[in-house]
């Protein structure tokens, strides 16, 4: 027999509020339907209300995780119309703060990933390294977060160059740390059994739904935008793609922790390699045309397409944020595993989730499932392994 | 010239080819041909669907599929017109998965029928919603 759990509109895993409704037979998963659109904000009719100073500062607003993806892909698009090419210390700039986004993104996803298999150690280790990052791009941009750093032309703000031996002291102490935690992680047969096999996206799967960033890296597919189509300052630094051909939610984890180490290895160059000069450009009006500007958010590419009439707002503004095709994957995903791994398989793409964790509870045929049943059903499989490898 | 574009001037008679940026280009075609130029794109060249833009302008309705070629960083973006009087399309989602959700966003927001597509009912607002045969996109007098 079917029965039906609903797992949202509050999803407990992510930021966007999304309905997942999981159809199971016994513990089987055999379906998925996702209900999206409870957060929808209008930001695409929005933009064509906003002028191309503004514009930047709306769209960094999509997301609290990715903020700067968002604008970036954004002034690339209007960089795009307008044929400009931005002065070379502000193309080190961008990507010194995208990388590190991408850092403190991937290291909350690795944390959260933690707590739902009952690594609370995990979640807590990971997040206070998070912190330092964090306290980076402050010093850097002003803010933790929503950077404001991107504008058509350049940048907003300088690196200074007395803050970089202190930036350098902090990505030493989150290298260590991750070089820990990756080994510790790698090293854990509990986890391996709760990780590995489970969820699986082939790559054929992959490529029909056109998933991008650690989801696609993980099923074999070698994209990612920073390389393909390079952009600020990829291709003047050394650096790898970091591929796994798996497609279980332990390739997920592994494409993100070794990602850690390239986005260092990125910051390094950029710090070391970062020529004196200006960081930004006066752009002047922005000529009628069209632009497509693609950024490698930590959770994949992010398409922004420009339609300009040549006044100062723009006719058209499309976004594509990089989980609109993950988490249409996750129909194909998540089929075949059980619910105690559904939580996990469902989070494994990443779906940014930065608000706070709100309660679900559903109700059929006279069975509840809330967010602490879910989490209590993946922690007791985690126990039960636990407890097999302690013998 | 692109070398793909040169054998898509061969197949697909009276396309007209706009190049923006040496990574930028976009390929009008008309709408009876634009799924066979997708399907041709997606399994013959190997790209990976992006994302559509679906929009109202004076011409019509237009749709831009953003295809990338991720071998060499093009993003190749199909355009297609439809007249406003008769907005219907064929679907792409019964070989490309990936355009399921779009499909289903454009026909919310702007009105567009997909023809043959499996399940188009609105993707962001509730189902019961009454739309009037209004959207939110469509530019109205």
């Amino acid at each position: 027999m079917k029965t039906i759990i609903p797992i949202g509109p509050y999803h407990p895993l992510q930021e966007e509020p999304e309905l997942f409704k999981l159809e199971v037979e016994g513990e089987k998963v055999v379906g998925l339907e996702i209900n999206l659109g409870y957060n929808h904000r209008g930001h695409e009719w929005l933009a064509e209300k906003k002028t191309y100073d503004q514009v930047p500062f709306l769209v960094e607003r999509i997301c609290g995780i990715c903020s700067n993806s968002h604008p970036l892909a954004g002034v690339q698009a209007i960089e795009d119309i307008n044929n400009v090419d931005i002065p070379l210390r502000a193309k080190y700039i961008r990507t010194v703060i995208a990388e590190l986004e991408r850092l403190h993104s991937h290291f909350l996803w690795c944390g959260l990933a933690g707590h739902f298999l009952g690594y609370n150690t995990v979640w807590m280790w990971f997040w206070k390294y998070r912190e330092p990052i964090l306290d980076l791009l402050e010093k850097i941009t002003g803010n933790r977060n929503h950077y404001g750093m991107m504008k058509v032309g350049g940048v907003r703000k300088d690196i200074r160059e007395e803050d970089i031996p202190e930036i350098e002291k902090a990505l030493k102490l989150v290298e260590q740390k991750a070089m820990l935690f990756t080994k510790a992680i790698l090293d854990d047969p509990v986890l391996a059994a709760r990780l590995v096999n489970v969820g699986i996206l082939t790559k054929q799967q992959g490529m029909d739904y056109g998933v991008v960033g650690p989801t696609a890296r993980a099923s074999g597919l070698a994209i990612d935008v920073r390389r393909d189509d390079p952009y600020a300052s990829y291709d003047l630094v050394k650096w790898d793609v970091i591929k796994f051909d798996e497609g279980d939610v332990m390739a997920k984890a592994k494409v993100r922790l070794l990602e850690c180490f390239e986005s260092l290895k990125i910051i390094r160059q950029c710090l070391k390699e970062m020529p004196a000069g200006p960081f930004d450009l006066k752009v002047d009006d922005v000529p009628a045309g069209e632009g497509i500007g693609r950024a490698e958010a930590p959770r994949g590419e992010v398409i922004h397409y420009v339609r300009s009439d040549g006044t100062n707002m723009p006719i058209r503004y499309k976004v594509r944020a990089p989980s609109y095709m993950n988490i249409a994957s996750n129909a194909v995903a998540v089929k075949g595993c059980e619910i105690a791994d559904a939580v996990l398989v469902l989070a494994a793409v990443d779906p940014c989730y930065c608000c706070t964790e709100r309660l679900v509870v559903a109700n059929n045929n006279g069975q509840k499932l809330s967010t602490k049943d879910l989490l209590k059903l993946s922690w007791q499989k985690t126990e039960k392994f636990r407890s097999k490898y302690k013998k | 010239m692109d070398e793909i574009i040169g054998k898509v001037k061969s197949k697909f008679e009276g396309v007209k080819i706009k190049e923006n940026s040496p990574r930028r280009i976009y390929i009008e075609i008309n709408r009876e041909r634009a799924k066979e130029l997708a399907e041709y794109f997606f399994k013959d060249e190997g790209m990976r669907f992006s994302i559509a833009t679906g929009m109202d302008t004076r011409k019509g309705f237009e749709i831009l599929y953003h295809f990338s070629l991720d071998s060499t960083g093009v993003v190749y973006s199909i355009r297609v017109y439809i007249p406003k009087d008769d907005p219907k399309i064929d679907s792409f989602a019964n070989f490309l998965p990936a355009t399921e959700w779009i499909e289903r966003e454009m026909h919310e927001l702007l009105g567009i029928e997909f023809e043959g597509h499996p399940n188009l009912k609105p993707l962001l607002t509730d189902a019961d919603f009454q739309w009037d045969n209004k959207h939110p996109l469509k530019k109205y007098k």
